[in-house]
């Protein structure tokens, strides 16, 4: 097939008179000013339509909902429960419903020292937790063994044995510094991407029954 | 009413009916023959005024050329105290006669002895680690222990 490139040259009269048929069709269409979207949305779309992007929406609920698994192996679970208390209150980033079961849980936080004895045990509940799940390592034990960290039974960082989102030094952290850490997971949280499955659409085969 | 014993009294007592058995005796503290110890715990707890109801705890510790095992047993009844001591010289195979049949709650203590300085009870029903994993290298509380 022979592709013709040359481009078309119109002439000087024939791109006027273009122009002034495109001029006159929108001014023909433009007799009414166009009313302001606010006035012409019906009131009751207006208060209840949002638009916004699925990561934005999912994001939100999930770091709004943090609740933590109930697995502290050691001290730094006190200060958690400070954080717990109505002095700290974590309630208020709605992150205080402690679940005695992993299955229920998308946090773990890792309180405290962890031996060798007990790391299959702390594997075995993070594994239990469904995804989308997230961990903190709170304290020095927990980011890297602490004071203990040389000893022939403890796990030098919980890092070892699960995956880490946000360290929060300490020993033991004090609460704000525990809350600090659950607001930068929850701005991790909000930063994520996610991979929205639809469920598949079985259209009609053209001319043919529909199953 | 409770006579209260002491520790001089108790060990006459226990030379009198151990004969041999006893190797030196402190002012609260009796050292006895590895072999003795069933039959002398089994004595306290049972003889008459004597009636050692309560083993506060055992413990062992490394002097190198030695174990030493420590009983401490409490008459509840009669508000009186005692150590017993025992040492192993074996360090390749240290063994002590187990005591779990006398008192029930030795049953965990000897299993932590065992799993920390390695060494055996003979006699305990479920002679098992208890702190460390079946298969941890060594014995930790031992002095010589390098990991």
């Amino acid at each position: 097939m022979e592709m013709n490139l040359k481009p078309r040259i119109y002439e000087p009269d024939e791109l006027d008179r273009h122009e002034a048929e495109s001029i006159a069709a929108l001014k023909a269409k433009s007799q009414l000013p166009i009313p302001d979207p606010d006035d012409w949305l019906d009131e009751e779309i207006k208060r209840n339509v949002l638009l916004t992007t699925a990561d934005a929406v999912l994001n939100w609920a999930r770091r709004s909902s943090l609740w933590p698994v109930i697995c502290f192996p050691a001290c730094c679970a006190f200060e958690f429960i400070a954080a717990e208390g109505p002095r700290f209150d974590i309630s208020r980033f709605g992150m205080e419903i402690l679940r005695a079961s992993p299955r229920q849980a998308d946090l773990m936080i890792t309180a405290g020292t962890l031996t060798w004895k007990m790391a299959p045990v702390v594997r075995r509940v993070y594994e239990q937790m469904p995804e989308p799940k997230w961990v903190i390592a709170m304290g020095a034990c927990a980011i890297s063994g602490g004071i203990f960290r040389s000893s022939y039974a403890v796990v030098p960082g919980y890092n070892r044995i699960v995956p880490v989102d946000v360290y929060v030094p300490g020993c033991p952290p004090r609460p704000e510094a525990l809350i600090h850490g659950i607001r930068l997971l929850q701005k991790k949280i909000a930063r994520q991407k996610n991979r929205i499955q639809l469920p598949e659409i079985r259209l009609p085969k053209p001319g043919g029954k529909s199953r | 009413m409770t006579v209260i014993l002491k520790a001089k009294d108790i060990i006459a007592r226990l030379s009198e009916k151990f004969p041999g058995c006893l190797a030196e005796a402190g002012t609260d503290s009796v050292l006895v023959e590895a072999a003795a110890i069933p039959a002398v715990v089994q004595y306290l707890r049972e003889g008459e005024g004597l009636e050692f109801d309560y083993l506060n705890f055992i413990t062992a510790v490394d002097y190198y050329q030695y174990f030493e095992v420590v009983y401490h047993l409490t008459s509840l009844k009669h508000n009186h105290a005692i150590f017993l001591k025992t040492r192993c010289y074996d360090r390749e195979n240290p063994s002590v006669p187990s005591v779990v049949g006398i008192f029930q709650g030795a049953d965990f203590q000897e299993r932590e002895i065992y799993d920390l300085f390695g060494i055996k009870f003979e006699g305990h029903p479920d002679l098992r680690r208890i702190f460390l994993w079946e298969g941890f290298p060594g014995h930790p509380l031992r002095k010589d222990f390098n990991q």
